[in-house]
């Protein structure tokens, strides 16, 4: 049985915490309106890009197309680039991007693959260390970035396509959330080179092209590149944010009741303890 | 007689809306698109696009798209020129040469080159 002190103690610890819950579910909320204004902002350029590209690879076909776009014919050395939060603290956000990525590359193994991951993200590259530490070839920081820009995307994206031109891998597969709503974010996986072109509908009238198709499509496919994995950094932000803004939701919730469960204890000790006072007074009144 | 037209970047949707002539600065020179232009796509060298000869606006990099339902511009940077500060860019520009001094790789070289490039592009389409 605890005592009066220790109860005390234990209510003003937990409605400390509580309080600190309930500022990180407010800041994340104010993060998200923003994260979110910038995910949709992206959202015209990333469907126009897809449209072209659509549009340009319905003409070309065969062995005139790019191995960005194509494929270098292998799928051997698979390459998982895993975007996922700088900072825990949102619910299971950051571990069921780990999990799908974690199904993904078991699977990859299964099948004898060569793996190679580029986490992009410290808390998803200290999942994986723990199982995949020799397949892990390198960790993007973002830490000290405040708003995920298109620059953060096009480093990335240039390493990428340099390590496809070198050889490295023959295909890559991009793993983030995607933002549904404030409950709801979807782990997605895509797979970005070869790029997954929708089927569109092939120009229905002669365009002119300026320089060559080719040579647009050349210059077109690591941009669409950049644009996907910008548009995953960006959807995985406004995901991170919807998930603490629940996850600290849920926290400050749980104190509340917590704290009620608690105070209810203390009082009822302290009226059990009043009363036995006052037994023991009027039974030694008696007594006399 | 006007199109619609659409000027996006990766960050934002700059102009949407109808228009009746743009004048692009694609990669083998400028063309100005009219409604009912033919099926045309280029990529756009750094420069400056108009609409409807009164909204200027710098872009780098991208691909012009003009179909028969518009024309869509997609600029990897895009800015309206009255929003280009000259002195914070001449100041930007100072900041990038000096990187491209103290750069040591070939890699950080040219990074540093092309962003020169840029800023002083910027710039000139703000003195125009």
């Amino acid at each position: 049985m605890p005592s009066l002190k220790d109860l005390r103690n234990r209510i003003a610890s937990v409605k400390a915490t509580q309080k600190i819950t309930k500022a990180m579910q407010m800041v994340a909320a104010a993060k998200l309106r923003r994260a979110q204004a910038a995910a949709e902002a992206a959202r015209p350029y990333a469907t126009k890009m897809e449209a072209v590209l659509a549009n340009l690879a319905g003409g070309i076909s065969g062995s005139d197309a790019p191995a960005l776009l194509a494929g270098n014919g292998k799928n051997q050395v698979q390459l998982f680039i895993v975007c996922t939060a700088e900072r825990g603290l949102c619910g299971a956000f950051n571990s069921s991007i780990v999990r799908l990525a974690r199904e993904k590359i078991n699977a990859a193994l299964a099948d004898g693959k060569t793996v190679k991951i580029l986490c992009v993200g410290k808390k998803g590259y200290e999942q994986l260390k723990r199982q995949y530490e020799k397949h892990i070839i390198d960790v993007v920081d973002l830490r000290s970035v405040k708003q995920v820009g298109y620059v953060n995307a096009e480093e990335i994206a240039k390493r990428v396509i340099s390590m496809f031109e070198a050889g490295e891998y023959d295909v890559a597969t991009l793993f983030y959330s995607r933002f549904r709503s404030v409950i709801a974010q979807i782990p997605t996986a895509q797979q970005i080179v070869p790029a997954e072109v929708p089927a569109g509908e092939p120009a229905k009238a002669a365009y002119e092209y300026e320089p060559d198709e080719g040579e647009i499509l050349t210059t077109l496919l690591p941009r669409n590149l950049t644009v996907q994995i910008f548009r995953a950094l960006l959807e995985n932000a406004a995901s991170e944010q919807g998930a603490r803004m629940s996850a600290m939701d849920n926290a400050t919730r749980n104190a509340g009741e917590m704290i009620k469960k608690q105070t209810q204890k203390y009082n009822r000790s302290r009226q059990a303890m009043i009363t036995k006072e006052l037994i023991e007074i009027i039974s030694g009144a008696e007594a006399l | 007689m006007g199109f619609p037209f659409e000027l996006v970047s990766p960050e934002r949707v700059l102009f949407s809306g109808e228009a009746t002539e743009v004048v692009v600065p694609a990669s083998e020179g400028e063309i100005t698109v009219l409604a009912g232009h033919a099926p045309f796509m280029s990529s756009l060298r750094t420069g400056v696009v108009r609409i409807d000869g009164n909204k200027r606006l710098f872009v780098r990099g991208g691909f012009a798209d003009v179909s028969a339902t518009g024309v869509t511009l997609l600029a990897e940077q895009a800015i309206p020129v009255e929003e280009i500060d000259a002195e914070k860019v001449a100041g930007q520009i100072k900041d990038a040469e000096e990187d491209l001094r103290d750069a040591k790789t070939e890699a950080a070289k040219t990074a540093a080159a092309d962003k020169v490039a840029a800023l002083k592009d910027m710039l000139a389409a703000a003195r125009q």
